[in-house]
């Protein structure tokens, strides 16, 4: 590991001012790994531990989540399991019970893809070194993106969390130098593009400080589904997110996001139209699950994800929406 | 990260007047430093480090922290490298080498240790953000020999083999009866799955961790 100069941050504005070549931390998990890997090399390191972005409260606007809230927290809070159970979910299965003690829901959601390229310094990648080349669209890629996908990135975004806040149309909250703002989950991720290396609307010195999820009464009919090689710790091959609002057995509204198939967390609106208005059952569940993967485009490894991603979101509509 | 190996040196060793086996291989380890810094030119042709230029410390004099760490109750002034992981600290310069180090990425979970009751990853944690906390490391668990009901367990159970990753998925294995995970070996797996035992004691690990939780339910806390 590279050295770095530290500090512990005292106040919000303090911790925004910290200037260029600052990385934040907050929990470590992703940031001392890729800092071990040389992946990531910053020389001042700024702990965001002391500042209060803390606390989980729910009123009549939505969910308000505080950015450094530990992901074992939210995940086992009542008001969360029961009023958002896909975003309990999603923290559950994600990573290891050791790992949810130390994460952050800000970190979470800031967590760098775990393409064996960008990890690897030896190897060429355009998020980690732009033009350098991106050896996983010819290379080892059972792990890619089949949505999202350009001609210079085809890694997956790896946060289950960001799939199921991305589903229930989070916001979030951001603070920096200019001042606060606020970004829709979904356009905080940017697709890679020609410019890989930039993944999130995030401005120098700017740290999330509020994860905020609009109130819909429905929320409470949802679950996140996650396949993967094995059946814990480990990242998703695919997942889904599914948010069902039912009128007795008519299909009122619906939301639809996918993990592990993205180079963002990747919402599915032609999914939740099509649902709209049917009756709740397994064949309008796989009609409208037929559409899913349309504009995926395929690596030599990963063609297995456009049916394994169709058929995660089957399975989640029927256990969500009591389908046998 | 060869600078560890240079502060182990010059520090009181725990074993002063016998030859223990940590001993000789903080010693090794001081020798192959040292052998390394002497060879630059093979250092270099590494194809492991080619693309890693290593600063050296000597030019960092600003990343050196004054701080003092609690560790199983008692305070531990130290002088670290801002670099310095709770595990190197732990094992390193406070010589308690019970906390083992597996991947040193966060994969293996060997290095688990409670940070103010919660079980965390040691290696991933910089000593730096741990000032103020308190740190609980397999050596804190016994009451002098008495062991923890978990430690106990895992002797009665065989919950181990090599017993290298033991002392983590100990600390693991208390987090988790604390959380209230243990309500059937399928929760326990769920919850314990991020501590791997290459030797596959995981039957006995589960029937370890389940005799614990029946015994620290029923004693009085």
């Amino acid at each position: 590991m590279r050295g770095f100069q530290f500090k512990a941050a005292t106040t919000p504005s303090d911790a925004v001012s910290s200037g260029a070549d600052t990385a934040f931390i907050a929990g470590g998990t992703n940031l001392i790994d890729l800092m071990k890997l040389d992946v990531v090399t910053p020389t001042k390191l700024v702990d965001l531990g002391p500042l209060s972005f803390r606390g989980i409260t729910l009123d009549s606007a939505g969910l308000h989540i505080g950015a450094l809230e530990k992901m074992a927290d939210v995940a086992e809070d009542p008001r969360v399991v029961k009023k958002y159970p896909v975003v309990s979910q999603a923290l559950l299965k994600s990573a290891s019970a050791q790992i949810r003690n130390m994460a952050t829901m800000g970190g979470n959601l800031m967590q760098r893809t775990r393409c064996g390229y960008f990890r690897d310094t030896d190897s060429p990648c355009n998020k980690r070194v732009p033009g350098s080349g991106c050896p996983a669209l010819e290379g080892e890629n059972r792990m890619h993106a089949i949505f999202g996908v350009s001609d210079s990135c085809c890694a997956t975004h790896p946060s289950d969390l960001a799939v199921a806040l991305v589903a229930l149309d989070s916001v979030l909250k951001l603070q920096g130098p200019q001042g606060t703002r606020e970004v829709k989950l979904e356009d905080f991720y940017l697709l890679p593009g020609n410019t890989p290396d930039r993944e999130h609307d995030i401005r120098s010195g700017e740290i999330i400080t509020e994860i905020f999820v609009p109130a819909k009464a429905w929320a409470s009919r949802s679950g996140y589904l996650k396949i993967r090689d094995r059946e814990s710790y480990e990242f998703a091959l695919t997942s889904a997110a599914v948010v069902l609002d039912l009128d007795g057995s008519t299909i009122r509204d619906a939301r639809i996001a996918v993990g592990g198939v993205g180079t963002k967390p990747w919402s599915l609106p032609v999914v939740a139209e099509a649902l709209k208005g049917r009756t709740a059952n397994r064949e309008a569940f796989a009609a409208a699950t037929e559409q899913a993967a349309e504009g995926a485009r395929t690596l030599s490894q990963n063609g297995f994800k456009v049916s394994l991603v169709k058929k995660t979101i089957l399975r989640a509509l029927s256990e969500v929406g009591g389908v046998a | 990260m060869h600078y560890r190996n240079d502060d182990t040196m010059g520090e009181p060793s725990p074993n002063k007047g016998r030859s223990s086996r940590r001993h000789f291989l903080s010693q090794l380890a001081a020798l192959s430093a040292s052998l390394t810094i002497a060879a630059p030119a093979a250092r270099a042709a590494s194809s492991t480090e080619r693309s890693r230029p290593e600063t050296p410390d000597s030019e960092q004099p600003e990343s050196l922290v004054d701080i003092v760490l609690k560790v199983n109750g008692q305070e531990k002034p130290l002088k670290v490298d801002s670099r310095v992981t709770v595990l190197d600290a732990v094992r390193d310069r406070l010589n308690m080498s019970g906390t083992k180090k597996g991947c040193d990425h966060g994969a293996c979970g060997a290095c688990t240790v409670l940070i103010d009751g919660k079980r965390v990853l040691s290696c991933l944690t910089l000593a730096v953000m741990t000032q103020g906390k308190e740190i609980t490391t397999i050596e804190g668990l016994a009451q002098g020999d008495e062991l923890h009901p978990v430690q106990a367990a895992f002797v009665t159970c065989d919950g181990f083999q090599c017993g290298y990753c033991t002392p983590g998925q100990i600390m693991s294995a208390v987090g988790c009866i604390r959380e209230g995970h243990t309500g059937s070996d399928t929760e326990i797996r769920e919850f314990m799955s991020g501590n791997l035992c290459r030797c596959g004691a995981y039957p006995n690990i589960v029937q370890a961790i389940k005799q614990a939780a029946t015994q620290m339910k029923g004693a009085v806390s």
